[in-house]
């Protein structure tokens, strides 16, 4: 019974727990892509990019913060620095929209001229913000580190394994479930989220109902920046914060938007987590695990490991393509064409 | 609204102009159609109207403002609605949402709209929380139409609402054109059944090559010999 | 042929070159000169998919690396010890693989579509895997233990490493491919997404297996197709050759050697360029431009379009995966960490796209032009900075930040120019010939197009 329970406590440990977590920031990651995608109908590239310069800013914000010694308590003060990232994220999508995207928009470019048009600013601001913070690892967490600590977990049970649940994982799940709340509560009740709704539904019928497509366009890029800001915030926390990694989010933001359905928000929710748990369960090494399930003489040698661990991206990348080959609409019957 | 006035229009999509300098008229009360061949310009005629492509000639006065330059957005606050021919309903949103993104210009209480509007298509009544795309042919193009009416127009426009559904809906159709006019909207329509749109028309307008060719009463139309020969299959 | 305009830009671009070449050195411009040689044929490469076919490829980094490994591995000694060790743990993965995809082959044919069907196929899948861990694992650890300081990899089949351009063309088709089978026919972005995704994984394979390309710890000192450096400072011809022209033996052989690589590469390039003109102007060109304007007509007057895209998308990834073995051979050795999407998936897309879609010459003016800007905006971002600082005054913060960012600035002066280029010369500096309208009339229905919001 115990050998149950402690290969139970061992996979909560180092699947679960981390997979909801990285889960949460990847349904975060794909809810801000899949919406400019619903909205504006191109593949955002320089989502990563604005994930990046939204927690740069709040990095500054944090040590700003921590200078002046306003911190809160437990938490991270990096949770009430993020209203100025947001707001700087914010800045900066709209202003790429009024100088790039609107252009394009205005001439009818092709979709594809849009995406082209996103490298461009994917470039800008992957320069900008190495300029600024520079490529290496900064960490900005802060308050206490652990809500439950494996000794105390231990202690408790008397069990051999130990579960440890960050401060950082606590805070992604339940910011996760409050924006994805009021972002589901906007986009359902809301006058302009209905409308949303309509205009990815829609684009003709929305402009011949009196819906505004700057305003749509412009709430669509506040959602997007918001979004992409709190999922690197959160990220930042719970690993750190490094432009480059941030940059390669932007696969398995893509491979979870897709996933879910793209243009389908409760789609990217989902498939944030399929392309997390799948990431994180597919990497892990089962052998400890086994060896507590396993009879005497059963035990396994090696590590029992599908893919090496460097091999995460690849596995977003398989999930990927066996999506578009079986199902490319998702999930939830997403966009296509 | 009194009267909605296309005068001598001419334009098109960008490449060569569709319309070479034709009128279009409709009053309050009235159901005006457009009927012509294939290639006429009779629906360019009605986007142009609404201000959906760009005139290189001649106006739209509504009574006595001149709206040539008004955005959509700007038209359907001045009280015209259009239900085009294709993907008219939002597909994955309900029939109630559908109704509520009609009225989405307007902040005042629409739910007496909401009730008159189904008095109209009583169908809808039991389909409200139904997604429109899972609706028959027919019940999309109520709905459509139905999502126009949510703003109280003075005008309603409507590119062949009868394309591709069955004869026993497309006389159903007819009775909510009729019923609409009776309510005190005006209609303008683009018609494929010119025959069947005339009878109940008050003005009817044929349109060759993006000019008129033939303006008269419906069934003054119907009566012509050299209309009936040309367009109307004898 | 080339056009009155694209000979002048052709043409100041030398000039650009040549005034390196007297303002810093000739050995900086002649480096320059070899890597503009070598982006010019990714370009090309980039070209033929994006601007004949309108295929968005965004894992030109992929391509290149299949090419540079290809190479590497046609240039070094096999390891004998390794081969020793391992050679019947890996012949028999080989047997297993092979009996494992016959099996899977097998199960298809003879089973009715259906549960048990998928249910074999898993099960065949499982046991092939269990079987492969078996042998493949105690293979890789035996090569990889083999003297890891210096090997600990299979090495590869010693020819001279100019055989290695078209293998690397060959092993970048293969993949292209593999996966043109899989990705095309999705809609634009989809496939630019999946590519993205192929050369992340491409590039984790090559860290990764060890055994096959030594991983991170690179495959170094490869052979040169061209003489060393200090063969010809021993070269009493070479040496009379450098007093003749009054310059001192050091530098003469460094010109000497990057000359023999532009040569090289030169070659290449104008075989492409030649082949790709040839190609763009026969009926076939005519009719991969027909499919990128309109698909829709050009299957309608019967054009296998998918067989069309294939055709193309596979030589594109062929000329990028030369290039990529071209690289490899200038710099010697391969360092898959090198290897960033930045520098070689997106700045070859800014090369594309600034050059000219579609135009041959325009892809390797590109290719030279932000290749050559790619490389002078360092220093002159240097230069910017030590400016500033000097204003802002020394060890403040705020230089510490500008110092530290000057490198990073050349990111962000590519991204302004391409969204500048997009805005107002859409075409790029060379366009191609002007396509109809139906390219810009397509994206829209009729209703949509006219007055725009």
């Amino acid at each position: 019974m115990d050998d149950i329970l402690n290969a139970g406590v061992l996979f909560a440990n180092f699947v679960l727990v981390p997979g909801i977590s990285y889960g949460s920031q990847l349904a975060l990651c794909a809810l801000g892509l899949t919406i400019i995608f619903g909205i504006l109908r191109f593949a955002n590239f320089a989502h990563g990019d604005v994930m990046a310069f939204g927690t740069m800013v709040t990095i500054f914000a944090t040590w700003l913060l921590q200078d002046l010694d306003f911190t809160i308590g437990p938490l991270p003060t990096a949770l009430i620095a993020m209203p100025a990232g947001i707001a700087a994220a914010i800045g900066i999508c709209l202003l790429t929209d009024r100088c790039v995207y609107r252009f394009h928009r205005r001439k009818r470019s092709p979709a594809i001229m849009f995406v082209i048009a996103s490298f461009g600013v994917m470039l800008v601001m992957n320069g900008l913000v190495r300029m600024v913070i520079g490529t290496k690892d900064r960490s900005f967490g802060d308050g206490a580190r652990f809500i439950l600590k494996v000794r105390e977990f231990k202690d408790a049970t008397g069990l051999q394994e130990g579960l440890a649940i960050k401060v950082s994982q606590g805070l992604t799940v339940a910011v996760t479930c409050f924006a994805g709340a009021l972002l589901f509560w906007f986009l359902q009740h809301a006058r302009t989220g209905k409308a949303m709704r309509a205009w990815s539904d829609n684009e003709d019928l929305a402009l011949l109902s009196g819906v505004s497509p700057e305003r749509v366009v412009m709430v669509a890029w506040l959602i997007s920046a918001t979004l992409a800001t709190v999922a690197g915030t959160l990220y930042g926390l719970d690993k750190s914060f490094r432009p480059y990694t941030y940059f390669n989010l932007l696969l398995p933001t893509f491979a979870a938007a897709i996933v879910g359905g793209i243009g389908h928000p409760l789609g990217a929710v989902v498939g944030g987590y399929v392309v997390a748990f799948s990431e994180i369960a597919l990497t892990y090494a089962y052998r400890k695990f086994l060896i507590y399930l396993a009879p005497e003489g059963w035990q396994p040698e090696g590590l029992v490991q599908v893919l090496a661990t460097e091999y995460k991206f690849a596995v977003s990348f398989i999930i990927l393509i066996v999506v578009l080959l079986i199902r490319p609409t998702g999930i939830f019957r997403g966009k296509v064409i | 609204m009194r009267v909605l006035v296309g005068e001598d229009m001419a334009g098109g999509y960008g490449g060569a102009d569709i319309l070479h300098g034709c009128t279009i008229r409709v009053e309050a009360g009235e159901i005006v159609v457009i009927v012509g061949p294939n290639g006429a310009g009779k629906s360019t005629a009605m986007r142009a109207i609404f201000g959906m492509i760009d005139l290189n000639r001649g106006r739209v006065m509504l009574d006595d403002e001149n709206i040539t330059g008004l955005s959509m957005r700007e038209r359907v606050r001045r009280g015209m609605a259009f239900v085009p021919q294709t993907a008219n309903v939002f597909a994955g949103m309900t029939v109630r949402e559908n109704l509520e993104m009609g009225a989405f210009l307007r902040r005042d209480d629409t739910s007496a709209t909401l009730a008159e509007v189904l008095e109209l298509f009583p169908v809808l009544k039991d389909k409200l929380r139904q997604p429109a795309g899972e609706l028959s042919g027919g019940q999309r193009q109520q709905v459509a139409v139905a999502r126009a009416l949510m703003t109280e127009p003075d005008v309603l426009m409507l590119d062949e609402p009868t394309a591709g559904v069955s004869p026993i809906v497309m006389d159903d159709l007819f009775d909510r054109i009729i019923g609409i006019r009776a309510s005190g909207v005006a209609v303008l329509m683009v018609e494929q059944n010119a025959a069947q749109a005339l009878a109940v028309a008050d003005r009817g307008y044929v349109l060759v090559t993006g000019e008129n060719r033939h303006t008269a009463g419906g069934r003054e139309l119907l009566a012509d010999e050299n209309v009936r020969r040309s367009f109307l299959g004898g | 042929m080339m056009s009155t305009r694209g000979m002048l830009c052709l043409s100041a671009m030398a000039l650009l070159l040549a005034i390196t070449g007297l303002g810093q050195s000739w050995v900086v411009a002649l480096s320059i000169l070899n890597l503009c040689l070598i982006s010019a044929v990714m370009a090309l490469g980039l070209n033929m998919q994006w601007g004949y076919a309108g295929l968005f490829n965004v894992g030109v980094m992929g391509f290149a690396a299949l090419g540079g490994i290809a190479a590497t591995l046609v240039s070094v000694a096999p390891v004998d010890a390794a081969w020793d060790v391992a050679g019947a743990d890996l012949a028999w993965t080989g047997i297993t693989v092979a009996g494992v995809v016959l099996a899977v082959i097998l199960v298809r044919r003879l089973m009715n579509p259906g549960r048990w069907r998928v249910a074999a196929t898993a099960a065949v899948l499982l046991a092939g895997w269990g079987a492969l861990n078996r042998y493949f694992d105690p293979a890789v650890e035996a090569i990889e233990s083999v003297d890891p300081a210096r090997t600990g990899y299979l090495g590869g089949l010693d020819l001279p490493i100019v055989l290695g351009w078209p293998a690397g063309g060959l092993v970048a088709a293969a993949a292209a491919w593999l996966i043109a089978r899989v990705a095309l026919g999705l809609r634009a972005d989809y496939l630019a997404i999946a590519t993205l995704g192929i050369a992340e994984m491409v590039i984790a394979v090559i860290k990764n297996e060890d055994w096959l390309t030594r991983g991170v710890r690179s495959v170094t000192g490869l052979d040169r197709p061209v003489p060393y450096e200090v063969g010809l400072q021993r070269s009493p011809r070479f040496q009379e050759l450098a007093a003749f022209l009054g310059t001192d033996i050091q530098t003469a052989s460094t010109i000497a050697v990057k000359l023999c690589y532009a040569g090289l590469f030169t070659a290449v390039l104008a075989g492409l360029l030649v082949l790709a003109e040839k190609a763009l102007h026969s009926p076939w060109g005519r009719m991969m431009r027909a499919i990128r304007d309109n698909e829709t007509s050009a299957a309608a007057m019967g054009k296998d379009i998918k067989a069309r895209h294939l055709e193309i998308f596979v030589l594109g990834a062929a000329v990028i995966g030369v290039a990529g073995a071209m690289l490899t051979t200038l710099e010697g050795q391969f360092t898959p960490g090198s290897y960033q999407p930045l520098r070689f998936t997106f700045l070859i897309w800014v090369m594309v796209i600034i050059g000219g879609s579609g135009n041959n010459w325009g892809a390797v003016l590109g290719g030279f032009l932000v290749w050559f800007v790619w490389i002078e905006a360092e220093p002159a971002g240097l230069w910017l900075a030590t400016n500033l600082v000097a204003v802002t005054g020394e060890g403040s913060i705020l230089a510490d930040y500008i110092l530290d960012g000057a490198p990073y600035m050349r990111v962000l002066v590519m991204g302004l120019i391409l969204l500048l280029v997009l805005r107002f010369a859409p075409g790029g500096v060379l366009p191609a010939q002007p396509r109809g309208p139906s390219r810009a009339r397509r994206s829209g229905s009729p209703f949509k197009v006219g007055r725009s919001w």
